[in-house]
């Protein structure tokens, strides 16, 4: 039996950057990884540093998030910051096609100047054409967040878990927990590879997150999706910004590489036992559609890859943060439904502050756990 | 070919070789529907490439390349009369677990979707990952072959033969007789046809037709006083192509000038669709290759999918025709074309043919070992040859503590690129199992997603036959795009 | 490097970079440009190596050139055509085709 003062499950992005904050308070977090550090929604995601068009519950968190980013050298040092190829300030940009979609960008600009929130504008036709001169005429404008860009999820995430290591976190890789109980000395995780005692506990499984919840009688949904990804061969540099639809299903980015990474939340076929997922070429032809309308430019390149990550998807899209409704000193951070990663370098440090003090600066309390029932269902709103 | 974007089709074989030619040939005769697709434009597969147009001129070509090749003819002849549909300059980039195919030929791509599949794909020549292997005019033997099967091209500059296995020296006999230029022969097998391999000899009674073979193109390559070295640690040299090989011989190293540099370390199953299909596959010892998982009948361990020939694992050509009419037995038997009883009977003879391959086989597979260099690159050899990442780099990985053939491929770009893995998976998996001193089912594969071979975005925006009624995307909350995935 | 062993009969004209490449129908792209004396099918997008034919038959990619404005096509998988335009590819491609 291995003792320490905190447990960390999952090796993703939120597990490793816990571990990084809960070091810095001084702790010797243990991270247990039933695959390998990034294996999932944190290392194969597209890689979008966005606040753009985010959940209004989600900005406060959003917008520290992206001071973390713009300083990753503080939180990791300049080697293993470089390594993530963050390329901040390029923007992303929703691309609206419609005078619908204009419309809702308006809107949208305005409720977000009603909260407060300066950093999203509506951008014109020829705004537009000046940050992207590869967009087709169609492209009438849109709306743009333009500290937002974009990261290497996979070599983030490893630069996440060699920063804990450097401040002497353990991460336990293929070391899959198969029991948590809680003692008079604190809490007992179970795993197939040898038991661990530890003071407390913060779950960062992912897509299994619900799994290690109910090993305490805590009930989530047990929803997950599969978000595809495609990727062509390396080709000429012709963007910076990260350009999404509104309406339309596209995720678009050109990579450090030169390969374009196509996505916007394609539906893969999950397998959660398996812990892999298929992708559907039935549904990645809508996605080249947009592709090829929005960059004409596009219709020639070809795609080489693609893959979907397996993620925790909650019915109101927006994370789980916070302590568990059944257990004292157990913490939940899951349930990014897609957009995780930005949120990357800041949830641990939300999740240290709350094992440490019981509170934090960054209003969370729309991520409560207590907003599910007792068995895992998310109440309609009353209207 | 017929209705080029059908959206049906009961059996789809992958593939124009030997075993996807008597898979298709023996489906039909028994009244599946069936269709080849062949990313060839006329069948034979590579051993038999161009059969049909090399035996109707061409003397003199049919003479390099021997009677074994002239065999061909037939099994095309009874492919192209046995009813079952020829799809030519067909690319497949994709076969599902629930049978979908997809298709690219003339321009344009669609799904068809199979009651079942055999995959025919074949063998490829093992990467052979030596320093300076990516010159130009560095190339495998049987790429050398190809171009002299598919074309009557072959090298008319001084040529080094280099590797181990019959085709190595097959292609060098071949070449002689085409009037090629031959430097030498440079032989990585680290045992001898003499020495060790003559432990297998007793398995080998009714096979002295095929040793001597193997002997008389030595024998030939000597009386044309080509030199032939055993050789170590090989090494192309060069700047902007090729000039030189030098490698370790009788224990100094040496340097042979050549203009052309034909390596070969043997052939291994080209499994990339079975990959992606996530099918149980097996590190075969012996042939060092993986292989997918199949049944007696080369059923694989999804339910619809089979695999003949050697993409199930190395057996030769003699051996696929039988090993895809197997196939092809099962396949009209689970399509209720005939009964268990009746596809038993038909197996009888196929098995006892394949039987009777087998000790050749397993002879082969023991004098041929690859050279140490698959095994174990040396530090400055690109591995990847699409993302150029060399060996050293990747020991390095691994040594930050990288555990996972995945993790490496993620981080360093190895396996990312337009080959997508197939020349450089295998390699990595054994660097990566070396250097863990682990054993290569522990190092697994790359994960592998459609596409299985390259496509262009606008094919995919007009792919024929796609499930319209499949939900493309998540909307979770209608009308609000902010509340996104 | 390579020579054809007959050159009695080659009717089709295939254009590389411009230049006219006499060939016969059947032959592959690849096999076409390596009987006309072509060294450099690509440079590599990571180092800008030349690259030529390496395995001939669909596996290793390092035939990709440039047929009839579509990028990355494997020369050794498609047949040449009368008239068609053929162009090689330096490292990660260029614009006015892709």
């Amino acid at each position: 039996m291995t003792a320490t003062d905190a447990i960390v499950i999952g090796g993703g992005i939120h597990g490793c950057c816990t571990a990084i904050n809960l070091a810095l308070r001084g702790m010797r977090p243990i991270v247990l990884e039933k695959n390998t550090v990034g294996r999932h929604a944190s290392g194969v995601n597209a890689g979008g540093v966005r606040q753009l068009m985010r959940h209004t519950a989600e900005v406060p968190l959003s917008i520290a998030a992206m001071d973390k980013w713009e300083r990753l050298d503080d939180l990791l040092g300049p080697e293993l910051a470089k390594n993530c190829e963050f390329i901040g300030g390029v923007g992303q940009i929703g691309i609206a096609e419609s005078e619908a979609e204009m419309e809702w960008c308006r809107a949208r600009v305005a409720e977000m100047r009603s909260l407060g929130y300066e950093f999203e504008e509506v951008i014109d036709a020829a705004e537009l054409r000046r940050l992207v001169p590869a967009a087709a005429d169609i492209c009438r404008g849109g709306i743009i967040s333009r500290r937002d860009g974009h990261a290497n999820p996979f070599r983030t995430t490893q630069s996440f878990r060699s920063r804990a290591e450097q401040l002497g976190v353990r991460v336990m890789e293929r070391t899959r927990v198969t029991g948590l109980e809680k003692g008079d000395g604190g809490w007992t995780v179970a795993t197939d590879n040898g038991a661990f005692k530890a003071d407390v506990v913060v779950n960062c499984g992912g897509a299994w997150a619900w799994q290690v919840a109910a090993m305490v009688g805590e009930h989530f949904p047990k929803t997950h999706f599969a978000s595809t990804l495609m990727v062509t061969s390396r080709m000429p540099h012709f963007i910076d910004p990260v350009v999404i639809g509104i309406d339309r299903v596209l995720s678009f980015k050109q990579t450090e590489a030169g390969t374009v990474v196509i996505g916007g939340g394609i539906l893969g076929d999950p397998d959660l036992d398996a812990e892999t997922a298929d992708t559907v070429a039935d549904r990645m032809v809508v996605s080249a559609q947009t592709v090829y309308e929005f960059f004409p430019i596009l219709r020639r390149a070809t795609i080489v890859r693609s893959w979907a990550g397996l993620e925790a998807l909650m019915p109101d899209v927006i994370p789980v943060i916070g302590p568990s409704r059944v257990a004292p000193n157990l913490w939940h951070a899951f349930g990014f439904s897609g957009h995780g990663f930005q949120l990357g370098p800041i949830v641990g440090s939300v999740i240290a502050d709350l094992v440490a003090d019981g509170k934090c600066a960054i209003p969370i309390a729309a991520f409560s756990p207590t907003r599910f029932t007792l068995d895992g269902k998310l109440p309609s709103p009353a209207h | 070919m017929t209705d080029a974007t059908r959206p049906n089709c009961e059996l789809a074989i992958v593939g124009g070789g030997p075993a996807g030619m008597a898979a298709a040939a023996l489906a039909a005769e028994l009244g599946v529907e069936t269709v080849l697709f062949d990313e060839q434009p006329t069948p034979g597969g590579q051993v038999y490439r161009n059969i049909e147009a090399n035996s109707r001129t061409r003397d003199a070509l049919r003479d390099i390349l021997g009677a074994d090749y002239a065999k061909g003819l037939a099994l095309a002849e009874h492919f192209r009369s046995s009813g079952a549909v020829y799809e030519p300059l067909s690319a497949v980039w994709q076969v599902s677990a629930g049978g979908k195919l997809g298709v690219s030929q003339n321009g344009k791509a669609y799904l068809t979707k199979a009651r079942r599949v055999i995959l025919a794909t074949g063998a490829m020549e093992r990467p052979f990952p030596i320093p300076g292997w990516t010159l130009p005019g560095v190339m495998g033997a049987g790429a050398a072959q190809t171009l002299m099967k598919a074309s009557g091209v072959v090298p008319d500059r001084p040529t080094i033969v280099a590797g181990s296995g019959p085709l190595a020296y097959l292609v060098a006999f071949q070449l002689m007789k085409a009037g090629t230029p031959l430097n030498g022969i440079i032989d990585t097998s680290e045992k001898s046809v003499f020495g060790a391999g003559l432990a297998a000899i007793p398995l080998l009674s009714g096979f002295a037709g095929d040793l001597f073979k193997g002997l008389s193109w030595i024998a030939a390559l000597r009386k044309m006083r080509v030199p032939i070295l055993k050789g170590r640690k090989l090494a192309a040299e060069g700047v902007s192509r090729v000039e030189a090989v030098s490698f370790e011989s009788g224990g100094r190293r040496q340097r042979l000038p050549a203009s052309i540099l034909l390596l070969h370390e043997g052939v291994i199953p080209n499994n990339q669709i079975t990959a992606s299909l996530r099918c149980k596959h097996v590190w075969d010892m012996a042939q060092m290759a993986w292989r997918p998982h199949t049944d007696e009948w080369g059923a694989t361990s999804l339910d619809l999918v089979a695999v003949a020939g050697d993409g199930a694992g190395i057996g030769g050509s003699r051996a696929a025709v039988h090993r895809g009419r197997l196939a092809a037995l099962d396949a009209a038997c689970r399509l209720g074309r005939i009964s268990r009883g009746e596809r038993d009977e038909r197996a009888r003879p196929e098995r006892r043919a394949l039987q009777r391959e087998a000790p050749f086989r397993t002879f082969l597979d023991r004098i041929y070992r690859p050279a140490e260099a698959v095994r174990r690159p040396l530090e400055d050899t690109v591995v990847c040859r699409c993302e150029e990442v060399t060996a050293g780099e990747l020991r390095a990985l691994v040594g930050e503590g990288f555990t996972d053939i995945n993790q490496l491929k993620s981080f360093s770009r190895c396996g990312m690129g337009q080959c997508q893995g197939r020349m450089c998976g295998s390699t990595v998996a054994g660097i990566l199992a070396e250097s863990l001193a682990t054993d290569m089912e522990s190092v697994g594969y790359y994960r592998l997603r459609l596409p299985v071979k390259p496509l262009p975005v606008a094919l995919l925006a007009e792919l024929g036959n796609a499930d319209s009624g499949s939900r493309p995307s998540l909307q979770v909350v209608e009308g609000d795009p902010s509340q996104r995935i | 490097m390579f020579r054809r062993l007959w050159t009695d009969d080659l009717p089709t004209t295939i254009f590389f970079d411009g230049r006219a490449v006499r060939c016969r129908p059947g032959d592959s792209v690849a096999a076409a440009l390596l009987a006309a004396g072509v060294e450099r099918f690509r440079t590599t997008p990571v180092s800008g190596a030349a690259r030529i034919p390496y395995c001939m038959i669909g596996n290793c990619f390092d035939c990709l050139v440039e047929i009839d404005g579509q990028a990355d096509r494997q020369a050794c998988l498609v047949p040449v055509a009368e008239g068609m335009q053929v162009r090689s590819q330096s490292g990660t491609g260029r614009f006015d085709t892709i």
